[in-house]
């Protein structure tokens, strides 16, 4: 055994360089404080390892990032913890920068004669900040995609280069396959190359001055194996086992809903290091943007760099605490009013809870299998998530769901108010409806013409008040309901059935029932047509049309012919329709991938 | 004499350097070169340019002028894909007159997310930066960040159908520049 070692020792050298790297003297023995370097030079080996496992799986273009990315997650053994550890160690490592960068501060280790390496650190706190920008596109869901618009958005606002310089980044005129391509390529290529050649050069220069030690000294020198190296290595179990408690606590790293270019995404924040960036861009109005989103940042940078050279001057080191210090607290303070602001805006709250309802929801789809045009054409064509937006678009200026606009936001209290159609044909909405008090409420025809119209006024007249007559409008409530055929009610319906009859054959009464007035099956002859009433397909030609003979005719208060006036699509009304119903696609279960 | 000798090996020196600086050069370039043209190929791309495509019927739009937001369906190319009839943007129309509309580009003028009609404020309000917009699109708020008022899209109204000419500007400057 020593005599291969002789033998490799002979042709490499390799003994001299083991004990360089860990003979290192340390200059009053081994402190605590100087565990921030090799912390972060551990945590970068830990992204490079499990960067590169990631990228085994990972396939950038607009079909298949967010599809390989759901697919690591939640369809690969350990992929959640995978893509978790190098999310969150990425975090953490943006903490261990701004700590090693105060200890550099406070130690003086930025003097002559260690300027160069100081900038060496400077630009690998740039690198690291790059790494985690470009990555965050990477999974090309929502918020990735619409952070990221924003911050090549500022890149294209630079005075002179802005124009040119941002097409570059992006890869084209719009973003898509080459901005996920370049943003890979920079993100596992070209930074890490450089991070490595400039962690060389700061490891070689540090050796080369040595460490700057802390006075007093609290002993004799060390060399840094073992006892540097145990600090180190306690240091780096200690991050890990935070890092390891966010992963578990989030099954993983988030991932959103896939981008959609055309969608509007409210809920969009970038990663929580760079919230300061995001809220001084608020504070600067009009023409002088430029002021908080270029100006500001690069003068701190060029005084980040010049801190070596301010040092000279007499009260220089003090200088560069306090800026130093005054920076990190204007952060910490701006982080802070980003955070309650956000807290204290209901619409954001309301846009973070359909971001996650959708995350979900195309999750779930995902789980069905994903066809070759992507998740975004799943998303696209599903009720569950389509069907608030439509409604929210088309239908909540007149319309509300549940007392909402469809996607949970208030509506002004003075908008015209139709139908609640939360539970439409349900037997509780019909019970509502077929109330004389409750139909002049705004939940029904309260805020319409219909409200002085017949059937309003035949309720009226027909108040129940007998126990028989009770009875009667309950079977009709539940016969008329049952004519809806509402998957969620099919169970009640079948059970009822004795019921429903009887509440049929009262419908069928031309002298007493309904069809005294309305059209309901080959008896009457008014409109609306009862024939079916509040089914799928009596739901979707009224939508189409509600000026139809069969359903209000020239009676119709107001509402559009979505359908026929094109301005809804088929599949458009279906998606609607469907939602209101609470029908739509539900996965039979996860393909199971061999 | 000592002259003479040393001057010959001292030219001959001055050639090889200069041979190994400029064939060094040359062997140098030529990989970045080939990978630079393709690097700043982006910069002939425009976007795609778009004619004028139906968004919504007129009768779609409320009497009050209250606006109402559409997706825009048109091609869209992305590199290599080029996908028929999908939503490539989205629009907020008004309707201004018996037989006019006003139609905005729902991209924030600031630095492009996407802007959201408040019907209880009666304006456009950014949920990324707060950059409010009256209801025609101006910056009503001197505190609002975009430097300018929210894009107005070229609109007519044929045979009752409303049919917009999609584009992008340029964020963040006061002055709208296509892109």
């Amino acid at each position: 055994m020593a005599d291969m070692r002789t033998w490799l020792d002979q042709r490499t050298g390799y003994k001299a360089l083991v004990h360089e790297a860990l003979f290192e003297n340390v200059p009053g023995g081994a402190r605590w404080r100087y565990v921030w370097g090799s912390t972060l030079t551990f945590f970068f080996a830990v992204q490079v390892i499990t960067g590169l496992f990631l990228w085994m799986s990972y396939s950038p273009s607009s079909q298949t990032a967010w599809e390989s990315v759901y697919f690591i997650q939640h369809q690969m053994w350990g992929g959640w913890f995978l893509r978790g550890l190098h999310h969150f160690v990425a975090q953490a490592m943006t903490v261990l920068l701004v700590l090693h960068l105060m200890q550099v501060i406070i130690d003086g280790a930025y003097k002559a004669p260690r300027e160069v390496n100081y900038w060496f650190g400077v630009g690998l706190l740039l690198l690291v900040l790059a790494l985690s920008l470009t990555g965050y596109l990477l999974p090309w869901d929502q918020n990735g995609y619409w952070s990221t618009a924003v911050s090549t958005n500022i890149v294209g606002m630079s005075p002179g280069v802005g124009p040119s310089l941002q097409p570059l980044v992006v890869g084209g005129a719009n973003y898509g396959h080459h901005t996920l391509t370049r943003f890979f390529a920079l993100h596992a290529g070209v930074i890490p190359g450089l991070i490595i050649v400039l962690i060389v050069g700061h490891v070689y220069l540090f050796r080369r001055h040595g460490l700057t030690p802390k006075e007093p000294r609290k002993g004799p020198d060390q060399g840094f194996w073992p006892e540097q190296v145990l600090r180190d290595a306690v240091a780096c179990l200690a991050v890990l086992a935070v890092v390891i408690f966010f992963i578990v606590r989030d099954h993983g790293a988030p991932l959103g809903a896939p981008a959609d270019p055309a969608e509007q995404f409210s809920a969009a924040r970038p990663e929580w290091y760079f919230l300061f960036l995001f809220q001084l861009l608020k504070y600067f109005p009009g023409k002088t943007e430029i002021i908080g989103a270029i100006v500001l940042p690069t003068v701190s940078l060029v005084v980040l760099c010049a801190i070596p050279i301010l040092g000279k001057w007499k009260l220089g080191h003090r200088f560069n605490l306090g800026f130093v210090g005054v920076m990190l607290a204007g952060i910490a303070l701006l982080s802070w009013q980003a955070i309650t602001a956000d807290r204290g805006d209901a619409e954001f709250q309301v846009a973070k809870a359909g971001a996650s309802r959708d995350a979900a929801r195309a999750v779930e789809l995902a789980n069905g299998g994903v066809p070759i045009t992507g998740a975004l054409s799943l998303v696209r064509n599903d009720a569950y998530t389509q069907g608030p937006r439509l409604f929210s678009r088309n239908c909540s200026s007149c319309h509300r769901y549940d007392g909402h606009d469809g996607l949970g936001n208030a509506l002004p209290k003075d908008s015209i108010s139709a139908s609640d159609l939360k539970g439409y044909g349900s037997r509780a909405w019909v019970k509502g409806f077929l109330n004389a008090d409750t139909i002049l409420t705004s939940r029904y025809w309260g805020g319409t013409a219909h409200a002085e119209g017949d059937m309003a006024m035949w309720l009226a007249d027909h108040i129940p008040e007998t126990e028989q007559s009770r009875t009667t409008r309950e079977n009709v409530v539940l016969a008329l309901s049952s004519r809806a055929t509402l998957q969620s009610q099919a169970a009640l319906d079948v059970a009822d059935s004795a019921r429903i009859a009887v509440g049929l054959r009262y419908m069928r009464d031309t002298t007493a029932g309904c069809a005294e007035c309305h059209t309901f099956q080959d008896v009457g002859t008014d409109s609306p047509e009862l024939t079916n009433w509040g089914s799928r397909q009596w739901m979707l030609e009224f939508v189409h049309d509600p000026t139809h003979p069969r359903f209000f005719g020239r009676d119709n208060d107001r509402m559009p012919s979505f359908g026929k006036e094109k301005s809804m699509s088929d599949r458009e009304i279906e998606m609607v329709v469907d939602w209101i119903r609470g029908e739509w696609y539900r996965p039979k279960g996860v393909v199971k991938t061999p | 004499m000592t002259e003479i000798n040393q001057t010959p090996p001292d030219r001959r020196n001055f050639v090889s350097k200069a041979a190994a600086v400029i064939i060094g050069g040359l062997i140098t370039v030529v990989a970045p070169v080939a990978g630079l043209l393709t690097f700043l190929d982006p910069l002939r791309r425009k976007s795609d340019a778009r004619g004028m495509v139906r968004v919504t019927s007129l009768a779609a739009l409320p009497e009050t002028g209250e606006p109402r937001k559409f997706p825009v369906l048109d091609t869209l190319i992305d590199a290599w894909n080029k996908t028929e009839n999908v939503p490539v943007g989205s629009v907020y129309v008004q309707k201004t007159g018996e037989n006019t509309v006003r139609v905005l580009s729902s991209v924030c003028p600031h630095l492009g997310c996407s802007v959201g009609y408040n019907a209880t404020a009666h304006g456009y309000f950014c949920p990324c930066h707060k950059s409010s917009f009256a209801v025609d699109g101006r910056v009503k708020d001197p505190k609002s960040p975009s430097p300018r008022a929210m894009d107005e899209l070229d609109a007519e109204v044929r045979n009752g159908e409303v049919w917009v000419k999609y584009q992008n500007f340029r964020k963040g400057s006061p002055d709208k520049t296509p892109v």
